[in-house]
């Protein structure tokens, strides 16, 4: 169905002949305040804001078709590339969604290690988020305290998986490999340092003179917006809704964890406020890693062979003719797993929000859709709300608070 | 059988059906229906039934899937904040010319959800304030994550305008 003529981005209403100095500045899409590839079209009055258009699509790269082209395990390698900032998170969640169409329960040591490297990919979010926006703002050095401390969450992913960025380190029903003692021992290091780094980023901006007048009352985002508009994980709980999906709908490890660790809220709504719930939940984050690591369950990481739901080890492939036929018939397009022809939506508390993933299947091994539900999108929906009467230089500070990852968002 | 399928059955006899599958419970309402009922219905279930939150709003298209006798469908991911409680309703609609009702009217996060549902399976949404292309270029003609559409595309990139240096 061909479109009509394309629509003008800008209304040309506002632009009336009795506001003709009004001036139309195209912020991006490649600004080095906008991090990633987005654009916003800003009408301004002088330095006030008058109207910001968000045009998005620039990263759009069709994952959700891709999604209905590979098979449920070569689809994670996409999936890391939506927030490539905590890419294990969305591993975790895609396998959430997954697993509950498969009827799959992980093993207690997969859900431990799911646990643990989703938590350190949060705090490895937040940080670059708090970090990023105290570079926005004129606050350098908490931006290379931060990234210090996301190297460290690197080289635990990268000890565990084989790769620092995107891991594709879950399976369905459990992980790509065990992990050693060397990751643990990692963790637990961490565990032990990250405290001071957590207290050196506080010193630095909370109290800063800078920081704080850029940011405190700056996009304030009420309760009843937040629900209104859809808002989720520390965007929405900074404006005082208790919505935490680890609490609500506990998944993997988090019924057992639940006294570690307390849901952050904050009352302002304001990108403030929303800092600070990031640094909040990086110390609760500390907590559910530390309860967690010490209380990993031995046995088997993934679910039992049986099922015939996992890719054999090698051994077993190339020793066992069971192993070997489970092999094939996992590799083979006319095989793989077997799938109820039915839906399911299945989501957990990211970084940013709520990430689920809405998954139809056919009863072949990939998925029929592979609807995402991308909690950037929805948080940059709100941008021209929260820019309403603001100058220019909020937009880094708003922007940077609502932490807009353009791969997630544009998929 | 939860308090809020009871409202839902006394207020829209016979306007919906229900299913479930693992924790997903879901109201299916059809696609003659759609267009009178589903904002109604959706209405009652956010100031009625407390579901005042809309997680989630996706598009699929069923064409050729096994058992389906609608095309596209668009499901509503709703969400209780207070008691943690979800549901999903779930609109279907059909060629030739796809087209639900809105609910940008209960819900202002639902814009941009509904303008990714218009750009890739070509639904339209009806009252919606402001139905655009988002993910897309404007001038793309075709609707990508429709089922008859190629994964590798029917060759847009080839036909795009170039613009020299000159014209920019």
């Amino acid at each position: 169905m061909p479109l009509e003529a394309a629509t003008p981005v800008v209304d040309e209403d506002i632009a009336g002949a009795d506001r003709e100095y009004l001036y139309t500045l195209n912020y991006g899409p490649q600004h080095p305040a906008t991090h990633t590839t987005l654009r916003l079209i800003l009408t301004l009055d002088g330095e006030t804001v008058v109207k910001a258009v968000p045009d998005i699509g620039f990263l759009h790269s069709g994952f959700e078709k891709l999604g209905e082209d590979l098979d449920f395990n070569q689809y994670v390698t996409i999936v890391d590339r939506m927030n490539y900032i905590s890419p294990f998170a969305n591993e975790c969640a895609w396998f959430e969604a997954v697993e509950k169409l498969l009827g799959v329960e992980p093993t207690p040591r997969c859900k431990y290690l799911r646990t643990i490297l989703a938590e350190l990919a949060r705090i490895s979010d937040h940080l670059l988020c708090v970090g990023a926006v105290g570079l926005d703002l004129g606050a350098l050095t908490a931006f290379l305290y931060a990234f210090n401390q996301r190297e460290k969450v690197y080289d635990i992913m990268e000890s565990a998986s084989g790769q620092r960025f995107h891991p594709s380190f879950c399976r369905v029903g459990g992980l790509m490999n065990d992990i050693t003692d060397d990751v643990v021992a990692k963790v637990r290091a961490f565990v032990k340092t990250f405290p001071k780094a957590h207290a050196d980023l506080t010193r630095l901006l909370n109290r800063n003179r800078i920081f704080v007048d850029r940011t405190k009352g700056i996009g304030v985002l009420t309760r009843d917006e937040a629900i209104n508009m859809s808002c989720s994980g520390p965007v929405a709980r900074a404006s005082g809704v208790t919505r935490d999906l680890r609490k609500d709908e506990p998944y993997l490890a988090y019924p057992d964890l639940q006294d570690s660790f307390k849901v952050v809220c904050a009352k302002g709504g304001d990108c403030y406020n929303r800092y600070l719930v990031r640094m909040g939940e990086m110390a609760e984050s500390l907590n559910i890693i530390k309860a967690a690591v010490e209380n990993i369950p031995g046995g088997p990481v993934n679910v039992d062979l049986e099922d015939k739901l996992t890719i054999p080890d090698k051994q077993a492939t190339y020793r066992s003719i069971e192993g070997l036929i489970q092999h094939f018939e996992l590799f083979m397009w006319n095989r793989r797993w077997e799938t109820p022809v039915e839906e399911v939506y299945g989501a957990q508390e990211t970084a940013n929000g709520e990430l689920g993933f809405y998954v139809v299947a056919d009863g072949s091994g990939r998925a029929w859709r592979a609807r995402t539900r991308p909690p950037s999108l929805i948080h940059f929906s709100i941008f021209p709300h929260l820019m309403e009467g603001h100058q220019i230089s909020d937009v880094p500070a708003i922007l940077g608070s609502l932490n807009i990852i353009a791969a997630e968002l544009d998929r | 059988m939860p308090a809020y399928l009871d409202t839902l059955t006394a207020k829209f006899p016979g306007a919906f059906a229900t299913s479930e599958f693992r924790d997903n419970r879901r109201v299916l309402v059809s696609a003659e229906r759609a267009g009178e009922v589903l904002v109604p219905l959706l209405r009652c279930l956010k100031d009625e039934c407390g579901f005042d939150y809309l997680a989630e709003l996706g598009g699929v298209d069923y064409l050729n899937y096994p058992g389906a006798t609608d095309r596209y469908a668009v499901v509503y991911g709703l969400a209780n904040t207070a008691n943690a409680e979800r549901l999903f309703v779930k609109a279907f609609a059909n060629d030739p010319d796809p087209e639900l009702p809105s609910v940008v009217d209960l819900w202002r996060g639902a814009e941009w959800m509904e303008r990714e549902v218009f750009d890739l399976y070509g639904v339209r949404f009806a009252g919606h304030p402001d139905l655009r292309r988002i993910l897309m270029p404007h001038e793309f003609a075709a609707h990508p994550l429709r089922k008859d559409y190629p994964l590798r595309g029917y060759g847009e990139r080839h036909n795009f305008r170039s613009v020299t240096r000159a014209e920019s």
